[in-house]
């Protein structure tokens, strides 16, 4: 496993009492709650059944590395760590089939939504990751603009891509004979009160669902890991 | 009757086509459709895996714009739209504390939001709200003859629930039975296309655009109608990669539904945007000469 932001050495990540989590797990875990409790519902996670039926819904779950029920398992032993450098997080496409089917109404999709802002804040998705590098172009042209430019997206986007662009040329040239590509970006006339609202939020916090349990040093077991 | 009408930004360029044949669709059947001006970008989901306290805020301000303007409902028609901005009303309603929040960030903008404005998506307008009968009477065409694959794809149906169920949704069946056209059998309809993963993970999606092909063709499809922007995109655009990969040979037409609703309404192909689409897009439109 390769380390990132995060102090994984020897010496830290051995528990301090057998059963309860390393510092830096406990740090993932306390930055993930915090990030979930936007999520309306989001406590229905500790209902699990282990039932599998969100893998087995999941269109894209064949491709993952992690699936979405064993996303859960290792929330309840403590692995957060490995959930956040997985690929798993970066392929579900949002369909929230899981999310609909679920017999315990737990918000999957809206949970990998924040595991994956949870790994983006402690620096730990993959290097280079192509999700991660699409949204924030994704965002830069949005603030910029006020509308999301598709042509500038995919062309900041591949940019670090010279050969998946080469490859796309044929189908852009196609979309652009039909008239469904935009050269030229347009602004809209309030992307002035969009950067207003983006410095005003600057200090913009969510309410939370729930205020987090408080880990205390000797927590064992399942009360150690929620 | 008029509706005010949020595009979003695909419908500026690669869903040209989906925009032009609503308007069209809403003309021919004399209801108003207004843009609401100067919208912005909703968020869509890649603005909520980066931040999603943010993509709530600049969301909100469509709203308020929307409700400023005096109306009631807001017309969305992408997919990534629709669920975005209902998210958006949700949350606002559900939660008292961020509606402060979101007022305090619009207030330094002067704008007002007080939870009065509905998104619909287009196809529940039409159907719900337009009438069946209405439309069918309206109708300068039969569509017999034409066998379509509905699709739904995934985010009008989930996770909020709009009009339709999440799974088996009939909007658009009951719609194109009515004017004459044959749903097949088509258990993906509500199957993700992938969305994103088209542009970060090729493979994968391709995999899930192949599987709808499949089931399209297999059950006698001549055409899949879709009601998302970027569901058109990955099933039309990319069939030709489809079938170098996979050794296949699809050549599915993929039209809006407002595209085969257009046509049952008499509007001209030009109209419709129908040169726009890439694929063999001939095929309903001859059985309808036929």
């Amino acid at each position: 496993m390769a380390s990132a932001r995060v102090d994984v050495s020897p010496t830290k990540y051995h528990a301090p009492v057998p059963g309860s989590l390393p510092a830096p797990e406990r740090e993932l875990r306390r930055r993930f709650l915090e990030e979930a409790q936007v999520v309306p519902g989001a406590d229905r996670i500790s209902q699990c059944l282990q039932c599998g039926t969100c893998t087995g819904s999941c269109p894209v779950s064949y491709a993952m590395d992690i699936s979405p029920r064993m996303v859960i398992a290792l929330f309840r032993a403590g692995q957060i760590e490995e959930i956040l450098r997985s690929r798993t997080l970066w392929i579900c496409a949002s369909c929230y089939m899981c999310t609909t089917r679920c017999p315990q109404s737990i918000k999957i999709t809206d949970l990998l939504y924040a595991l994956k802002r949870t790994a983006i804040d402690a620096g730990l998705y993959p290097e280079r990751f192509p999700v991660y590098r699409l949204s924030k172009n994704f965002v830069r042209v949005v603030n910029r603009y006020g509308r999301n430019q598709e042509t500038l997206l995919l062309l900041l986007y591949y940019l670090r891509n010279p050969l998946g662009l080469l490859r796309m040329l044929p189908l852009a040239m196609a979309m652009l004979r039909r008239g469904r590509i935009s050269l030229f970006p347009k602004k809209i006339k309030g992307v002035g009160a969009i950067r207003t609202i983006l410095r005003a939020s600057k200090d913009f916090e969510l309410p939370r669902e729930k205020e987090a349990v408080p880990y205390t040093e000797g927590m064992v077991g399942y009360r150690a890991v929620g | 009757m008029e509706y005010l009408y949020y595009p979003g930004c695909s419908l500026e360029s690669s869903g040209k086509p989906y925009d032009e044949s609503l308007t069209a669709v809403f003309r021919a059947l004399g209801i108003g459709l207004r843009e609401l001006e100067d919208w912005n970008c909703c968020g869509a989901t890649m603005y909520m895996s980066v931040n999603e306290a943010l993509s709530l805020a600049i969301s909100a301000r469509n709203l308020a714009l929307a409700e400023q303007a005096g109306f009631r409902d807001l017309i969305a028609p992408c997919s990534a739209c629709y669920t975005v901005l209902l998210k958006t009303n949700r949350f606002l309603r559900e939660s008292p504390e961020l509606r402060a929040k979101v007022d305090q960030l619009l207030g330094q903008v002067g704008l007002k939001y007080s939870l009065g404005v509905k998104v619909r998506h287009p196809l529940d307008v039409l159907v719900n709200e337009v009438g069946v009968e209405v439309i069918a009477s309206a109708a300068k065409r039969s569509l017999e003859g034409v066998a379509f694959a509905p699709y739904y794809g995934c985010q009008i149906v989930r996770p909020e629930r709009g009009f339709d169920d999440a799974e088996f949704p009939l909007t658009m069946d009951t719609l194109f039975q009515r004017l004459g056209a044959r749903a097949v059998y088509f258990p993906l309809k509500t199957r993700c296309c992938g969305g994103m993963l088209m542009t970060t993970f090729p493979d994968v999606c391709l995999q899930l655009v192949k599987e709808l092909l499949e089931c399209a063709a297999e059950n006698g499809a001549q055409c899949l109608v879709t009601t998302c922007p970027l569901c058109q995109v990955n099933l039309e655009a990319y069939q030709k990669r489809v079938n170098k990969m996979f050794g296949t040979s699809y050549q599915v037409p993929v039209v809006y539904f407002t595209q085969l609703l257009g046509v049952a309404l008499g509007c001209s192909e030009k109209e419709l945007g129908l040169q726009r689409n890439l694929t063999v897009w001939r095929a309903p439109i001859s059985v309808l000469a036929a």
